[in-house]
């Protein structure tokens, strides 16, 4: 085995990401993983490509860039269930309209294309739409992925380029000489490494505490609900306006808020919830009722449709809900890729991208000062 | 004297605590539905309620699991046609 320039730790969809841009750049690049691909979070979300839900700043940047990657990576790497279907925002009561225009205008003009809906609007987009509703916002830059296969064909795409993935191999140190990271101890042998990638996800704060250094990653527990296969009644990823706020709040207690979508194999899934309990991974009936309730005040006609099963994981979150890319100062060698919470599969595409130029020591296309690791002191 | 069922108009005959499933095995027949996109045939497979291949209409209500539910006399089973929400389909 030839040692390779990087080791990524994590095959969820940042490492995946990270992977095929850093093997396309030219690098020798090793994953592991102690369990499978899309074993942890990637595997327990709905696979959402949003610029909608972000406010103008540096998560929109990424959002902007990692929408035209991912439309490239469709061509590229294909096989992934990538719909461009657009995103519906839409609001039920006079302040959350209000909110939702100042949101759409500060978008618009950061270049994000936001069309106004009408209330009377809506049902040309959704037909089985509440009639309720105020109003809302068309974001077509919104897109799908069916997340798991879309891990699975980067990590693919770079095997057939070079790389090398390595599943079940569990990272129990950092090679360390000085303060520089130069590669990873598993319990399969030690692999050194001008570079260690750090796209741990939800445990991405325990790979760093291995390099002595503090990036706080904390889990933020969402549930979903799946229906039986239904012909296409959701056209849209449509989700209420509150949504925006719930996700950049910081409450540790329960939140829910409306977020619907079809997939092309036809159930339809149903989010969003966020609490903070750790790593409990308890069923919670309480909040796939509240899900249930909230989803079929929007689409009142998934009030005769069959929940068939739920799935939960945990979003990897900072205190300031900005992901970690780049390298650390504190331990040269060590590069993060991780804290993307809710995003992470529409951010992976532009942090697989800038994790590359990074390690190929030329220029990023956007700023990364607002991502780095040493910001939280 | 056996209790009967109707499944698309035919008199299916069972004993007391045979699943729909089981009473159809019993008639002979072995498939029932097809799947949605490429129209294969599908009857009972794993017969314990996890594969959902044995999918069926009864008394109004799609993608029941024909060998979990308990047949009763008088039920109306029908045939599913795709995912059975086509009423839904704009």
């Amino acid at each position: 085995m030839t040692r390779p320039d990087v080791v990524v730790i994590g095959a969820g969809i940042v490492g995946a990401a990270c992977a095929w841009f850093a093997t396309r750049a030219g690098l020798r690049v090793t994953v592991v993983d102690r369990g499978a691909v899309a074993g942890g979070t990637t595997g327990a979300g709905e696979g959402n490509l949003l610029v909608s839900d972000k406010p103008p700043g540096p998560e929109l940047q990424l959002a902007q860039l990692s929408a035209r990657l991912w439309s490239e990576l469709a061509q590229e790497i294909r096989g992934f269930e990538y719909e461009p279907k657009g995103g519906l925002v839409v609001a039920a009561t006079p302040a959350s309209l209000d909110g939702l225009v100042a949101l759409a205008e500060a978008q618009r003009r950061a270049g994000v294309d936001v069309r106004a809906v009408a209330s009377d609007e809506l049902a040309d987009y959704e037909p089985w739409l509440s009639r309720k509703l105020l109003g809302g916002a068309f974001y077509p830059q919104d897109a799908q992925v069916q997340p798991m296969l879309a891990a699975a064909r980067l990590l693919r795409s770079a095997r057939m380029a070079g790389a090398e993935v390595r599943l079940g191999v569990e990272v129990g140190a950092l090679l360390r000489d000085g303060d520089r990271v130069t590669g990873v101890r598993t319990g399969t042998g030690d692999i050194a490494a001008a570079a260690v990638v750090n796209a741990a996800g939800v445990w991405g704060g325990e790979i760093a505490g291995m390099a002595g250094v503090k990036v706080p990653i904390l889990p933020r527990r969402g549930f979903i609900l799946v229906t039986e296969p239904l012909p296409p009644v959701v056209r849209h990823k449509v989700y209420a306006a509150e949504y925006v706020a719930d996700v950049a709040s910081s409450g540790a207690g329960l939140q829910t808020s409306p977020v619907v979508e079809g997939t092309p194999s036809g159930p339809v899934l149903i989010g969003s919830s966020r609490e903070r309990v750790g790593f409990d991974r308890t069923l919670s009936v309480p909040v796939l009722r509240a899900l249930a309730a909230q989803a079929i005040e929007l689409f009142p006609v998934l009030a005769e449709v069959v929940m068939i099963r739920a799935y939960h994981g945990f979003r990897p979150y900072c205190p300031d809900h900005l992901p970690v890319i780049g390298a650390d100062p504190r331990a040269p060698g060590l590069l993060h890729a991780g804290g993307h919470e809710g995003a992470g599969i529409g951010l992976a595409a532009a942090t697989g991208l800038l994790v590359a130029q990074v390690l190929s020591g030329g220029a990023t296309d956007m700023d990364l000062s607002p991502f780095r690791p040493e910001r939280f002191g | 004297m056996m209790d009967i069922f109707i499944f698309d108009g035919r008199r299916i005959e069972f004993r007391p605590g045979q699943s729909v499933g089981a009473a159809l095995v019993n008639v002979g027949m072995r498939s029932w539905r097809r799947t949605r996109l490429t129209g294969r045939p599908r009857g009972i497979f794993c017969g314990i309620g996890v594969c959902f291949d044995c999918l069926v209409e009864i008394d109004g209500t799609p993608n029941q699991r024909a060998c979990l539910i308990p047949a009763r006399a008088g039920m109306v089973v029908r045939r599913q046609e795709g995912d059975g929400h086509g009423h839904l389909t704009v």
